[in-house]
């Protein structure tokens, strides 16, 4: 059971005969290694009366508070890692700044026109697989920072290893200004973090307006987990803290860890809240006969009915919760019967696709939740109230021989309306949109149809001939955008001639 | 606690072969210690242990209800009440409870107990144990209120003693007070303690004066933070008399805390594990 440790083994048989006498062998192991880390072993075991298991293993990774003081500590050799596409060279040691000591951690974020990157982005792991640190007896990530002006740097946290990522934590927009301020980075679950290699993650950009933004200078010091004590008041959430109900059938999955994951402290009166992972969260399915939900926070639906989705963090439960309606195994869409050959397909199970898409653009203000639902060879995409999404075409879509784009749509609430707008994005590939009216602008051309009418509890099949704007330019269509409904589902969405 | 603390410090190199030791010492520190080596008086005149359900004792304690004038002179703005939503007695604490709700034209309840009439004294040990609530605009107290003489007197010539003060946005720190003539309002003496790496908020803790001729001492579990003594306050010493009756009380709002805001959780709870009063064993 134990595998390495012969001394452990041997307190596990003592479990088993007699609780004093483990106390007496675990005090000479402690006294032995010289550390608490079996203490808390000791305790684990006696409390849950359970046999000591693996956890017992992890717990002898050392408790190194500091990350970086003049210098990194305990990192290894082989510790930076920047994410793709940022300047490789953003960090450095600074031996002429610090707030302590005489060094600090430089960043020099890179204006967006530099060759070697656009931004400034890395993780900091501790070198070596199966190292990690235990950093169960902290409360937090703390540092000092400041920068060459005042800035909001997008992303600081830890617990990024490039591996699972399973306890990343990040509080975002994190202002830094021109003097040295000390940072408070809260651990969403300090128990959880029993061999982690994940010290230091960050993602900054320019500053400016898009597509001119100026790089400048931050630094950090003083980087290291801390036991503050003054971290308390958890406020955990699950969907940002709001009740949602979804509509879906058996067979679709719902991805909640994508739907905004977090915790809240209050940290010496006033909150911080970090952006987590679900493998902070013990998830609950109150109907496991309709939805199952497993440790990434992704739901199953199985069968017909209701059921709720709700969370706990650390014993404390979340705030917010999914109720989860599946109407049951949904009636498949009809079969398209077109010849492969006269069509550019997007979406379907019949045809191969013409390219591959974005079914979640996630724009600016939608509010739009799409999943995908499938049994048996036939999957379809539900949309739960839309405002407006897009389905963006990872490659264009040459239409100048074809003539109609052809849709399945199925709805349970009468009045349903969708409008679909067919755009062709010109030649330079970009969606170009007047954010006045909404019109294309640029070299995008577009053609608008409204479905209306549809009968509820069946598929409508709608063919939305390529006029209009599109009868002169649809060599390069790009994206279908979809407005209102608010709830339906799509199928056998493609391009062919007649 | 204390002398187990020190013998500890002494045995420094003992601590990681005694883990048996250590054990039990974490235990004692996680249940209630009751021992006060700052404070000198022993003699018990007066308890409330809040160990029957229900409302608070009346024999001991009564309310103040509504919201006073101007808010009970600060621009509070709860409303207080009786009810057992605002204040009851639970598995051994009483709770005082805030609530954001509408209520008589105010947006908030909560409670305030005290025992004018039914417990006053002059002198001695005044003590209670308790979990503070948190939040901006949370304002708890333990205080004293000198006897009005049947309205005859006023404040502030009657005499305030302030044994906590808190506000909720700063959990960390308590607050102890005398006002008196020439030292009323934000005019106060006072003095602050602040708790290192924890919190007022996350578990209980014991305030409390040890006041006689004189002299008011202040402390904070087993540390003496402040006398306050004649010298101290810039007019008359209203303190060598009485009696002074006791207030537990949670505010919402007012002057000192300001409103509460967005991160604020209502319902906020205060829980008061006993309230003790000792004579003044040297001046009876």
């Amino acid at each position: 059971m134990m595998g390495k440790s012969g001394k452990l083994e041997h307190i596990y048989t003592s479990t088993l005969v007699n609780k004093k006498e483990i106390k007496m062998k675990t005090i000479k192991f402690i006294y032995k290694k010289g550390v608490f880390f079996l203490a808390l072993a000791f305790v684990i075991n006696v409390s849950c009366e359970r046999d000591l298991s693996d956890e017992v293993e992890f717990a002898t990774f050392p408790a190194t508070a500091e990350v970086f003081t003049d210098a990194p500590i305990g990192l290894g050799t082989n510790f930076y890692f920047p994410y793709e596409g940022s300047k490789p060279t953003a960090w450095s040691v600074d031996e002429k700044v610090s707030y302590e000591g005489i060094a600090s951690m430089r960043f020099d974020v890179p204006n967006v026109n530099d060759p070697e990157g656009n931004y400034a982005g890395a993780i900091f792991r501790i070198d070596g697989e199966g190292s990690g640190r235990d950093l169960s007896g902290f409360d937090a990530l703390t540092f000092w920072a400041k920068a060459s002006q005042a800035v909001t740097i997008g992303e600081i946290g830890f617990g990024e290893d490039f591996g699972e990522n399973k306890y990343v934590t990040t509080r975002i927009n994190v202002s830094l200004t021109t003097n040295w301020v000390k940072y408070i980075i809260p651990i969403p679950d300090p128990s959880k973090l029993i061999q982690e290699r994940g010290m230091l993650r960050y993602s900054a950009g320019g500053i400016g307006p898009v597509g001119n933004e100026v790089g400048y200078t931050f630094w950090l010091d003083e980087v290291k987990f801390e036991k503050l004590g003054t971290i308390a008041q958890p406020q955990p959430k699950i969907l940002n803290g709001e009740d949602v109900a979804q509509q879906t059938f058996t067979g679709s999955k719902i991805d909640i860890a994508a739907r905004g994951l977090t915790q809240t402290f209050n940290v010496s009166g006033k909150n911080v809240t970090v952006n987590t992972t679900p493998a902070y969260f013990t998830f609950t399915s109150s109907n496991t006969g309709v939805a199952v939900i497993d440790e990434k926070g992704v739901v199953d639906v199985i069968g017909k009915g209701d059921s709720d989705i709700t969370a706990e963090l650390g014993s404390v439960t979340a705030i917010g919760s999914l109720k989860v309606t599946s109407n049951g195994v949904f009636p498949g869409a009809p079969a398209p019967m077109r010849p492969e050959a006269n069509v550019k397909s997007i979406y379907s199970d019949t045809y191969t696709s013409a390219t591959e898409s974005n079914f979640t653009p996630n724009f600016g203000g939608s509010t739009t939740q799409t999943t995908e639902a499938g049994s048996n060879g036939d999957s379809v995409q539900l949309y739960t109230n839309n405002n407006f999404t897009g389905i963006i075409f990872n490659n264009t879509v040459d239409a100048s021989e074809l003539t109609h784009l052809h849709v399945d749509i199925y709805t349970q609430q009468s009045g349903t309306n969708v409008e679909l707008q067919i755009r062709d994005v010109g030649a330079n590939g970009e969606i170009e949109t007047n954010v006045f009216n909404g019109f294309p602008s640029g070299d995008d051309k577009d053609s608008r149809f409204t479905a209306s009418g549809l009968t509820v509890g069946s598929w409508t099949s709608v063919d939305i001939p390529l006029e209009g704007d599109l009868a002169s330019q649809k060599n390069n269509l790009g994206a279908l955008i979809l407005v209102g409904g608010p709830d339906f589902i799509l199928d056998n969405i493609y391009f062919y001639k007649e | 606690m204390i002398k187990k603390n020190k013998h500890i410090m002494k045995i420094k190199t003992m601590l990681l072969v005694s883990f048996a030791f250590v054990l039990a010492f974490m235990i004692s520190s996680c249940e209630t210690d009751e021992t006060q080596t700052v404070a000198r008086f022993t003699e018990l005149v007066m308890s409330d242990e809040f160990d029957a359900d229900g409302a608070p004792n009346s024999a001991i304690w009564n309310f103040d209800i509504g919201t006073g004038e101007n808010g009970w002179g600060n621009n509070e703005l709860q409303y207080y009440t009786d009810r057992s939503e605002n204040v009851t007695v639970q598995n051994g604490v009483l709770i005082i409870t805030a609530k954001e709700e509408q209520f008589n034209g105010s947006n908030y309840t909560s409670a305030r107990l005290l025992t004018k009439g039914k417990f006053e004294q002059t002198y001695g040990r005044f003590e209670a144990r308790i979990r503070l609530p948190y939040g901006k605009g949370i304002w708890p107290a333990f205080w004293l209120l000198g006897d009005d003489s049947n309205g005859s007197q006023d404040w502030p010539q009657i005499g305030e003693i302030d044994i906590m003060e808190y506000v909720g946005d700063d959990p960390t720190r308590v607050f102890g007070t005398v006002h008196g003539p020439g030292y009323s309002g934000a005019e106060g003496v006072t003095k602050s303690y602040e708790l290192e790496g924890d919190r007022f908020d996350t578990g209980f803790h014991i305030f409390g004066i040890e006041w006689g001729p004189d002299y008011i001492n202040y402390y904070v579990d087993d540390v003496l933070y402040n006398q306050i003594t004649p010298d101290d306050v810039p007019g008359e010493w209203v303190f060598n008399r009485g009696p002074f009756y006791i207030i537990l009380n949670v505010a919402v709002g007012g002057a000192l805390p300001g409103a509460p805001n967005a991160e604020t959780v209502f319902p906020q709870n205060m829980l008061v594990d006993y309230v003790r009063v000792y004579k003044n064993s040297n001046n009876l």
